[in-house]
């Protein structure tokens, strides 16, 4: 018996008890966060709060804390939101749909809609086999991993909602226009053919069908704990950086090569953020970090999205599905956004 | 009986495999287990999320990882 059935509810009081005593136990441990490590660092460890080893050692272990109760939360939260959304269901909605509208949808559909970017193959072939346009299912591909509910989280608990709201509205206008861009481009002629010939058989199956709200609980439970188990080596690495940045590195080191006065720096920043391979929960903590350190906004957010939404593992998967021209066409096209929304936030934020 | 289970190999599959497996014991059903990892065979049963479970080429589940225990309930009707 997995922990998720023996945690499952019997009852629908129990049910909602259990979900308001876990609220209170999440609330108290975030608040107990601060104190009860400046308590152990700097009192009982001894260290230097001003020192280098006090400042790294403390901003590891509280934003540890923080992170894990951040992402546990939301992942919860956005799963259980999303049970009652489907791939199938978003397909159905963008179906005869024109561009630009259409990919206003997908855009939207990419940020609710359940989805994983291991399924980005098959996902891709039901889209455009059923009909939509190649432009609107490009929306959608890039909007589902650029604005997802690890980085929305993150985002939220380090910066606050203006920093968020930007990412969020960033990321929708970048999957709008370079779907758009791709469907104006015509490049059907790069896809694999055999999708086109791909003929959909079956009964479609609509996942979320007769879900009640234990099983959507459970999925909330589950998908946290298959997250975190997915990601805890790039968090653990990514704070490790964060803090070794935090306490190490020389005041003005970044700022000097990759500050304001660098006109270059967001484009350095997005180059060499395309072919790393991390997700938000391991970029956060360098952002926030090198936030610290002086960085400009703009720059750190379009590094940011080149690491979450252009990775090497998923073009090697949808090189079965597309031809090397389309997938150097959507990095080119997502990668010239992701750079243009960095340039237009360093220039309307104050840094 | 013939079970299939879809999606690319990744570990989802292995986990529903499983699943699948101890349900079919468990109601000591003699069934054929195979892969399905060609992606336009996936589609072709109507999947866009994998893993899914194909019974007697008729898709009942996809999108998710059930306990062994769903599978069982998916499964007895189809025996009777």
């Amino acid at each position: 018996m997995s922990v998720a059935e023996r945690l499952r509810a019997k009852t629908p009081v129990r049910r909602w008890v259990g979900l308001g005593v876990a609220a209170v136990v999440w609330v108290v441990l975030y608040e107990v966060n601060l104190p009860v490590w400046d308590w152990v660092v700097y009192e009982v460890m001894g260290l230097d709060a001003a020192s280098q080893l006090g400042s790294g050692v403390h901003f590891f272990f509280y934003d540890s804390i923080k992170i894990l109760l951040l992402l546990v939360s939301i992942i919860f939260a956005v799963t259980v939101l999303r049970s009652f959304m489907s791939v199938e269901r978003t397909r159905a909605l963008l179906g005869g749909k024109r561009e630009g509208i259409g990919n206003v949808m997908a855009a939207g559909l990419g940020v609710i809609t359940p989805f994983c970017s291991c399924s980005a193959v098959p996902a891709f072939i039901g889209f455009v086999a059923a009909g939509v346009p190649l432009g609107v299912t490009m929306s959608f591909l890039i909007a589902s991993p650029l604005v997802n509910e690890v980085a929305i989280a993150l985002l939220f608990g380090m910066f606050g909602i203006g920093p968020t709201a930007l990412y969020v509205g960033a990321g929708l206008v970048i999957a709008i226009v370079a779907g758009f861009t791709m469907g104006r481009l015509r490049l059907e002629r790069w896809v694999e053919p055999f999708v086109f010939e791909t003929r959909l058989g079956g009964q479609v199956i609509d996942s979320t069908f007769g879900l009640t709200w234990d099983d959507r609980i459970q999925m909330g439970v589950e998908e946290v704990a298959s997250i975190l188990r997915k990601i805890w080596p790039y968090l653990l690495v990514g704070i490790g950086l964060g803090a070794a940045i935090h306490g190490w590195a020389p005041e003005d080191f970044f700022t000097r090569y990759a500050g304001a006065g660098n006109p270059f720096a967001v484009l350095i920043a997005v180059a060499i953020g395309i072919p790393l391979y991390s997700n938000a929960a391991g970029i956060m903590p360098l952002v926030q970090a090198l936030h610290d350190k002086g960085l400009p906004m703009g720059t750190l957010l379009a590094f940011m999205m080149a690491v979450v939404a252009l990775s090497l593992p998923e073009m090697i998967l949808l090189r079965r599905v597309l031809k090397p021209q389309l997938i150097a066409t959507f990095i080119a096209v997502t990668g010239l956004g992701i750079i243009a929304v960095g340039y237009l936030f360093n220039a309307v934020i104050p840094s | 009986m013939i079970i299939k289970i879809l999606g690319p190999g990744c570990a989802n599959c292995a986990n529903l495999e499983k699943a699948a497996r101890e349900a079919a014991t468990g109601l000591g059903i003699d069934a054929t287990f195979e892969k399905v990892t060609d992606y336009a065979a996936i589609v072709g049963y109507g999947v866009m999320r994998t893993p899914a479970l194909v019974v007697d080429e008729s898709l009942v589940l996809s999108g998710r990882v059930p306990t062994a225990a769903q599978v069982r309930n998916i499964l007895a009707p189809l025996v009777a």
